[in-house]
C-alpha cells in the first residue's frame, strides 16, 4: 500500500519579498535617531538619584562637564582645571547660543568644586545647566 | 540589495545608544559683578541651610532633608511669593545638595498638582501643554541659589 503524506497545495515559505523594504525602514529609522558623538570618558562616578527630574529632548544641543570621584573634571574629551572652564563654555555658547551644560558629577564630590564650576560657567555666559541625575523610585 | 542593508543596518543598531539624559535643570543668574544686588526682605525668603553633616536649618529650625518638601509646601501655602534660598557648606556632599534641590521642586510640584485640581479637575500629567504652561505661570519657581562666600 502506498502512503502519501497530505499535503496543501499552498507554497509552504515564508514570502520574503518585502524584506528589504522592511530592513530599510529599520534602516532609515536607526540612521536618523543616531548621534554619532560619543565621549571618552576619563574620571570615574556615580551619579546621584532625584525624584523631580525633566528629560533632555535634544541632544545635540547638550554640553558635559564631567567630575569624577578623584575631583578631577573632563570637559569633552579633555580633563582641564577649573579656571579653564570659563573659556570652553564661553566658546561652547558661541557656537550653540542655547547650549546646555550637563553636570555629571560624582554624588560624593564636595559642592566646593560645584559651586566653582558654576561661578566659571557663569562668567562665561553658558547659564543653562542641568544636573545629571538617575530615577529615583 | 538586502544584505548591505543589513550591514548597515547592524552597524547603526550598535552605534545607536537610546538613552535619554535626565536631570534636574537651572538656569544660572548673570555673573555677579553684572547684576544689581536686589535686597530681599527676611520675611519674604525661605532660607535652607544645609552643614556638612546634611543637617537642615530651614528658617532657623533645625530639620532633616526627607522633611524640607513637606515644609517648605506649608509656607508656600500660606504665600506664594516666598523665595527658596538655598546655601550650602563648600564641604557638603553633592548627593545632599541634590536631595534637597529635589525636595524644593517637591515642594512646587504639589503646589502645581493641587492648582490643576482645582482649577482643571485634572491631575497634573492629563494637562495639554497649554494648561501646563498655565499652572507653571500660576506656581512659579523660584528658588535661588545663594553667592558663595569664597571662590577660587
Amino acid at each position: 500500500m502506498k502512503f502519501k503524506k497530505k499535503q496543501a497545495s499552498t507554497k509552504q515559505s515564508v514570502p520574503t519579498a518585502s524584506l528589504p523594504d522592511i530592513i530599510f525602514m529599520l534602516l532609515i529609522f536607526f540612521m536618523v535617531s543616531t548621534v554619532l558623538r560619543e565621549f571618552d570618558v576619563k574620571v570615574q562616578f556615580t551619579l546621584p538619584a532625584a525624584k523631580q527630574i525633566e528629560k533632555i529632548d535634544n541632544k545635540r544641543i547638550v554640553s558635559y562637564i564631567w567630575v569624577g570621584r578623584d575631583g578631577r573634571v573632563q570637559v569633552d574629551d579633555n580633563l582641564v582645571l577649573i579656571p579653564e572652564i570659563q573659556n570652553l563654555a564661553a566658546r561652547k555658547r558661541q557656537l550653540i547660543p542655547s547650549v546646555i551644560m550637563s553636570l555629571r558629577i560624582d554624588e560624593g564630590s564636595k559642592m566646593g568644586i560645584v559651586t566653582d564650576i558654576q561661578q566659571q560657567l557663569r562668567k562665561g555666559d553658558a547659564l543653562r545647566i542641568n544636573y545629571s541625575t538617575l530615577m529615583k523610585l | 540589495m538586502a544584505d548591505i542593508s543589513f550591514l548597515l543596518l547592524l552597524f547603526f543598531l550598535v552605534t545607536t545608544t537610546i538613552d535619554v539624559d535626565t536631570g534636574i535643570g537651572l538656569v544660572l543668574p548673570p555673573p555677579a559683578e553684572d547684576t544689581e544686588i536686589v535686597k530681599v526682605k527676611t520675611q519674604s525668603l525661605i532660607r535652607v541651610l544645609v552643614n556638612v553633616a546634611g543637617d537642615v536649618l530651614l528658617d532657623d529650625e533645625v530639620t532633616s532633608v526627607p522633611q524640607i518638601h513637606e515644609i517648605v509646601a506649608n509656607k508656600l501655602r500660606v504665600n506664594k511669593k516666598l523665595i527658596v534660598s538655598i546655601k550650602v557648606d563648600r564641604e557638603t556632599p553633592y548627593r545632599v545638595y541634590i536631595a534637597t534641590l529635589d525636595e524644593i521642586k517637591q515642594a512646587y510640584n504639589i503646589l502645581r498638582e493641587e492648582f490643576a485640581m482645582e482649577t482643571f479637575k485634572l491631575p497634573l500629567r492629563n494637562l495639554t501643554k497649554q494648561q501646563m504652561d498655565e499652572v507653571r505661570e500660576a506656581v512659579k519657581q523660584s528658588i535661588s541659589i545663594a553667592e558663595p562666600e569664597r571662590t577660587r
